[in-house]
């Protein structure tokens, strides 16, 4: 496969396929991005070797998506960024339909909390070892995952409740 | 408190499971740098409910506090008191569809939203747009990003007592959107980019006033200085409060001023610029204290850098045509749909369906908002639909870093701090 | 007003229902529900050019129990209504609603889960004002229809 690596990415890419050959899936580019996917359980190590060797030291992302296929249905999307050598990466984990769980980044980045939070209230990924793992934009009480494809716009009716609109008398 | 005497102090009317688990969440964080201590004789300790609708909270911010009289010992927020799913309605809409929506996500500054989009569609569907497009774009984010800052001032500075301010900025403020009424027909949410350039030129009319208002606000820009920069008390209120240190800047998430208020020159129109900012020039105002004193001057050193670079695009501004001509991509002038058919034919087939990226690109864009970098990231499965649009917002990581320097802060400070971090609700919650 | 509850509509009545209804008119204080981009249009209507202080709205009272005019502005989560609700429940009669712009009247272009489709599903409103957002010369409309509705109701019965 082609890439056309940026002299600041190509170590960055060299350093991964060395010191994580079997974890690292694939990496390839789209639109001039690059995106790296790797296994579901070296999700920490590779992030902090990241973070430690190559200074990738802002998390600016964390997206979930559903890719609606029956095996390894969702996915997990980091974007992170070097500003010492003013560049992004996206690292990319596939999890399955069944159990949908990774291990949590908040030991690494701060920022993680909310993001992770976020994409476990719309998608239901759960996050391992997530300090205050809470739905962030809908209520607690909501059952539902909203942006699964199999979630309708529209919303289920009944799932979330709306006030009476007669005053409350007490 | 033990949790017994939690569901005592709750007592949720609607939505229980989510009020317990809030105020459970209060009470879990720090827990092991708490000194427990059971004995409370004077009731110093409450917590305290700065509920979703409150005068300063900016929109509907819910802060659920701990005190210790006047103390803030931990914090939490609520968000999500404005969530639509746009990120939802995006997959069921075409791309020149979704315009409107991207409007009145961060509805300070929407212009901005509108480029943010464009750009990140062009990018992956690698769309030319032409020279004079991109400079009407910088145009109109600049004008965004002074009326974003002036409502900022306007706000925060009625917030820490002084009303006045808020009618001022708002003349200024009126003054921008009757350029915005001239360019787009709409006073702020305008709509104005399209997918492969903007959908109208400027008329000579637009550019006398935008040069009118380059011309006489840095006048008004001096007025605000000469009045809050050696006012005691704005620097009683602000210096020292709500400070971010440098080191946790980057670990905690900040972005946009609040970034660049603790140290670090991180600006997307440096780091990858976009619509020709790389053509003119400006600086990156930086503090390092990391305390909303510094957060105020980035904003307005920033509103200077504007003014800069308005300067230098009404100067550079090349003649050309506004949008692309290719008719897969981008919608044909209203010329050709009225009088010939390929036009019409073009013009129906791209409401219907759309630009089409390429089957399993995905690709992320960037660019710096007022409030920080804000991102779109597209997945595409070939259609005109987006198959996943992912929304990166600025204010969301702005407000998660509130919640992290909340704690040991007074009581009264909250609402100058959030002025300071300067969130839209409508972009945080998407 | 013990000798009114005898006298239902008579010249007394009126007299005194005009000049209390000239009174409430002329003084509709709002209790500003700004949640989306609709509230900086309500911010402008307070503004300098568009004043509303000149229609009798002087201050924008934000505490419910000393407004009498609710304006809604911007679309309504389902998390958000039960605390517009019982903010609504707090204010004290009389009291009017105005549902501003077209999220709040009916859920205006998001049509999705999170969205309210109307403030009317919970809220009795008076006047809806359709623009997105509407410029505040529309709101000032909407304001003058209130005073307007104002004008024509029975005030003395309402409050025996």
């Amino acid at each position: 496969m082609e890439l056309e690596l940026s002299e600041t990415l190509q170590p960055v890419i060299d350093g991964l396929s060395e010191n994580y050959p079997d974890k690292v899936i694939e990496v390839y580019q789209s639109s001039g991005d690059t995106f790296v996917r790797i296994e579901v359980d070296a999700n920490i190590e590779i992030c902090k070797y990241l973070k430690e060797e190559h200074h990738f030291i802002y998390l600016a992302d964390i997206l979930g998506a559903d890719r609606f296929t029956s095996e390894e249905r969702f996915e997990v999307i980091y974007n992170l960024v070097s500003l010492r050598d003013r560049q992004r990466l996206f690292v990319k984990v596939w999890l399955e339909e069944e159990n949908p769980e990774v291990e949590s980044l908040t030991s690494l980045w701060t920022s993680a909390n909310w993001l992770e939070r976020q994409t476990h209230d719309m998608f239901g990924v759960n996050f391992v070892n997530h300090p205050d793992l809470r739905r962030i934009y809908m209520p607690e009480d909501f059952e539902y995952y909203p942006l699964r494809k199999e979630f309708p716009l529209l919303g289920i009716p009944g799932s979330i409740e709306l006030p009476s609109s007669t005053p409350d008398t007490e | 408190m033990d949790t017994k005497d939690l569901k005592n102090k709750v007592n949720p009317k609607f939505f229980k499971k989510h009020q317990e688990s809030l105020y459970q969440a209060l009470e879990d964080k720090h827990t092991t740098v708490e000194v427990l201590d059971s004995e409370d004789p004077l009731n110093t300790k409450m917590v305290l409910n700065m509920g979703p609708q409150h005068p300063a909270t900016h929109g509907v911010l819910r802060l659920v506090l701990q005190l210790n009289g006047e103390l803030i010992e931990k914090a939490k927020l609520d968000i999500g008191y404005l969530h639509r799913g746009v990120e939802k309605i995006a997959e069921n809409k075409t791309y020149q569809e979704f315009m409107p929506y991207t409007d009145r996500m961060d509805y300070l500054s929407p212009y901005s939203n509108n480029v943010a989009f464009c750009t990140a569609v062009e990018k992956i569907a690698n769309v030319e747009v032409p020279e004079r497009a991109h400079y009407i774009r910088m145009i109109g984010c600049e004008l965004a990003r002074i009326s974003s800052h002036l409502l900022w001032l306007g706000t925060m500075v009625q917030d820490a007592g002084a009303v006045s301010f808020f009618l001022w900025t708002f003349r200024e403020r009126e003054k921008i959107y009757d350029i915005f009424d001239n360019i787009g027909g709409h006073r702020f949410t305008i709509s104005h980019s399209r997918i492969g350039g903007v959908a109208n030129d400027l008329t000579s009319d637009a550019i006398a006033m935008i040069k009118d208002f380059v011309d006489n606000f840095p006048k008004e820009l001096e007025d605000y200085h000469n009045l809050l920069d050696r006012n005691r008390i704005f620097f009683d209120r602000n210096e020292g409060v709500g400070v971010l240190k440098t080191e946790d800047a980057l670990d905690y998430g900040a972005t946009g001023p609040t970034l660049r208020g603790a140290g670090y020159a991180y600006d997307i129109r440096d780091f990858a610029p976009y619509c020709r900012y790389d053509e003119v020039e400006f600086e990156i105002p930086t503090r390092l204290e990391g305390d909303n004193l510094a957060r105020y001057y980035v904003r307005m050193e920033e509103m200077q850098e504007s003014i800069r670079i308005l300067r230098q695009c009404l100067d550079k501004l090349p003649k050309g045509p506004v949008r692309a001509d290719n008719a897969k991509q981008a919608y044909p002038s209203k010329d050709e749909v009225y009088y010939s058919m390929e036009g019409m034919i073009h013009d129906f087939m791209m409401t219907d369906t759309g630009i089409c990226p390429p089957e399993g690109s995905e690709s992320y864009h960037a660019i710096e908002a007022p409030k920080g970098e804000l991102g779109f990231f597209i997945q595409s499965n070939g259609t005109g639909h987006p198959w996943r649009l992912g929304i990166r917002s600025p204010s969301f990581a702005n407000l998660q870093v509130l919640e992290n320097i909340l704690d040991g802060e007074m009581v009264a400070d909250t609402v100058i701090m959030i002025g300071g971090v300067d969130p839209v609700m409508g972009d945080s919650d998407k | 007003m013990g000798i009114e509850n005898s006298l239902s509509e008579g010249y007394l009545t009126t007299k005194v229902d005009t000049l209390v209804n000239w009174a409430r008119s002329n003084a509709a204080w709002p209790m500003p529900m700004g949640l989306a981009c609709c509230a900086i249009e309500m911010m402008s209507f307070a503004a300098p050019k568009y004043d509303s202080a000149r229609f009798g709205s002087e201050v924008f009272r934000f505490s419910p129990r000393q407004s009498d005019l609710m304006i809604v502005a911007g679309w309504v989560n389902y998390k958000m209504s039960h605390a517009i609700r019982r903010i609504w429940d707090q204010m004290p009669d009389p009291k009017w609603c105005i549902a501003m712009g077209a999220c709040a009247s009916t859920g205006g272009m998001h049509r999705c889960y999170g969205v309210v489709q109307g403030c009317d599903n919970f809220l009795p409103v008076d006047a809806y004002v359709s623009g997105c957002p509407p410029r505040p010369d529309a709101l000032i409309h909407a304001l003058m229809k209130i005073q307007d509705k104002i004008r024509t109701e029975h005030s003395v019965k309402l409050d025996t």
